[in-house]
């Protein structure tokens, strides 16, 4: 019979005993939910642009405002001299990043809050699988603007430039670095992606969660190697020293930066990236993901004991 | 009171043994919040039973139950025999919901919902898109496949969230408050269809709802109130129990809302 003939008039209800999920299945249930977010997001214009621009606002206001009076000395893994907006590009990446998982796991509380996320959880695959899928729905948006925000600067340091204004071609990737990076992308969107998740279980309403939005985000750029090297915010206080060496953003933005030069792996050992960023993201994503699924595990988790998701009255 | 604790039994002769739900012995406790208290109930194949309660009554807790969004930990229940604990991929297989939040992607075509939807049960490709729009037609929805969720009215969102139960063809539908916010016109149009579905296609619905007017003479009856099952049965079973002349006076009586709380049952009618 062909499939055609088949789904002619297919029956409403099954009396048979449902097929056994094998691994189609799991692959169609990871494209469609990856899509959705994809989908979800290029009808957001809005939230494409902002994703867009508010790297560009920091790298033009604070990088070519403050390039002149924040020059940076010779460092892993540059070979050279750099400017400081040449140091600030990774800081930038993992500023996308953590945007777009906060973003993700806003729109998580959202779903919980209208009802959306239920539709998700009574999937009948394995609930840790659901969220490691949904997960990769983020991360595939989040890479989709970190290469929107890498094109945007080469494009506009070419076209000033064709207009005369040069100062806007010193960030000059490798074009390597484009494609080695993307590894790193996905590792630490992964982990700050898990963060976000096991953050949104433990947060009751919307309301909250831009709290939290607030007390997580800045700090975390803040007070990590995004806009500063550790040495140089040794110079100024131990204390905020500690708290960067300690927070995983540091590593995150560290494994990018140096992912953009290549030197994951045992390329050059000298100028070779220090293990400790990518063993500490991979770490902090095993950490994060566990206690994700464990908060939205419904036995244990801290969902269940809480009456959420979505949960109404009734 | 007499307490009916009964299950509720099929008015079809050829109804399979196994039922399309069976809840047995359920109590769910928020902290020292005690919601559900010894709850069981049975929804036979090809029936529509009406879950009947005010609001707070734990319906929304049962289904969440049912559904697996948490774990019971007393009791047992049962999709089309398959225990949602012990076996929760086979059960959910089996199990349409469509929740009292609207959970429809505003955005997205109706067809895009759909498939998405067929994606969490693993279906994918032609297939996935065919069984969308039968799914659309059944609920007269079929030619808006392509227009997005944000152009329908409350009604048809309605209709496209049961379409999109019926996806991956499962024994027992679920619907939780399903006609919240409808006109009259929209209420009777998603009874019809579930009604319909129930009646032709063998389905077990339960259908939880606080609106008295929604339950016909045909119909089973579940009266849930403050977490535990006050009757199960029929409605002629009910209005005889009670000695009441109609439904909503029943309903009164045997919630002891038919004094005092008088406006509150009203409101519930």
């Amino acid at each position: 019979m062909t499939l055609e003939a088949t789904l002619k008039r297919p029956p409403i209800v099954d009396d048979v005993q449902p097929s056994k999920l094998g691994p189609r299945a799991y692959l169609a249930c990871f494209n469609g939910i990856v899509w959705r977010e994809v989908l979800r997001y290029l009808n957001q214009s809005e939230r494409f642009l902002s994703a867009l621009v508010r790297p560009l606002v920091w790298l033009f206001g604070l990088g070519y405002g403050m390039r002149n009076a924040l020059g940076m000395p010779i460092q892993q893994p540059y070979e050279t001299y750099i400017p400081y907006t040449v140091y600030m590009v990774p800081g930038l990446v993992g500023m996308i990043l953590l945007f777009n998982a906060m973003q993700s796991s806003l729109s998580m509380v959202y779903d919980r809050e209208t009802g959306a996320m239920r539709t998700l959880l009574v999937s009948p695959f394995p609930r840790s699988f659901l969220l490691v899928s949904k997960l990769f729905g983020g991360i595939t948006v989040a890479v989709l603007q970190v290469y929107a925000f890498l094109a945007f600067i080469w494009l506009f340091g070419r076209a000033s430039a064709a207009l005369g204004a040069t100062e806007f071609l010193d960030i000059d990737i490798p074009w390597q670095g484009y494609l080695s990076i993307l590894p790193a992308v996905v590792l630490s969107g992964l982990m700050l992606g898990s963060f976000a998740l096991f953050l949104s279980s433990a947060i009751k309403q919307l309301e909250n969660f831009a709290g939290v939005m607030n007390y997580v985000i800045f700090p975390m750029i803040f007070f990590s190697t995004s806009l500063n090297p550790l040495w140089r915010i040794k110079e100024g206080s131990e204390t905020l020293w500690n708290v960067a060496r300690f927070n995983p953003f540091t590593h995150v933005v560290e494994l990018i930066r140096f992912a953009f030069y290549s030197q994951i792996g045992p390329t050059d050992p000298a100028r070779g990236l220090d293990p400790t960023h990518l063993a500490v993201v991979v770490g902090c994503t095993a950490l994060f993901l566990l206690g994700a699924i464990y908060a939205y595990n419904p036995s244990k988790g801290l969902i269940g004991r809480r009456g959420g998701p979505g949960g109404t009255g009734g | 009171m007499n307490v009916h604790t009964a299950s509720a039994t099929s008015t079809s002769e050829n109804t399979p043994s196994v039922p399309a739900l069976e809840v047995a012995g359920v109590s769910h406790s928020f902290g020292a919040n005690k919601v559900l208290d010894n709850v069981s109930l049975s929804v036979p194949r090809g029936a529509m039973v009406v879950l009947l309660g005010l609001n707070g009554a734990g319906k929304s807790t049962l289904f969440a139950l049912i559904t697996r969004l948490y774990d019971n930990v007393s009791g047992a229940i049962r999709i089309l025999g398959e225990d949602v604990r012990r076996k929760p991929t086979v059960a959910l297989q089996r199990l349409g919901v469509v929740f009292q939040s609207r959970t429809l992607d505003t955005d997205l075509t109706l067809a895009q919902n759909l498939t998405y939807h067929a994606a969490l049960h693993g279906l994918s490709g032609r297939e996935a898109r065919a069984r969308a729009q039968r799914a659309l037609d059944i609920v007269g929805l079929g030619e808006k496949a392509k227009t997005t969720v944000r152009t329908l009215s409350g009604g048809q969102s309605r209709r496209v969230e049961i379409a999109r139960s019926l996806l991956h063809r499962p024994g027992l539908l679920l619907l939780d408050e399903a006609t919240v916010g409808l006109d009259i016109g929209s209420r009777e149009s998603v009874l019809k269809i579930v009604r319909n579905l129930a009646a032709t296609e063998g389905l077990g619905v339960l259908w939880a709802t606080h609106l008295i007017d929604e339950v016909a003479p045909t119909d089973l009856v579940v009266v849930l109130h403050k977490g535990r099952i006050l009757y199960t049965g029929g409605v002629p079973g009910l209005l005889a129990q009670t000695k009441a002349e109609s439904l909503s006076d029943a309903f009164r009586i045997l919630t002891g809302t038919a004094s005092g709380s008088k406006a509150k049952a009203e409101a519930a009618s």
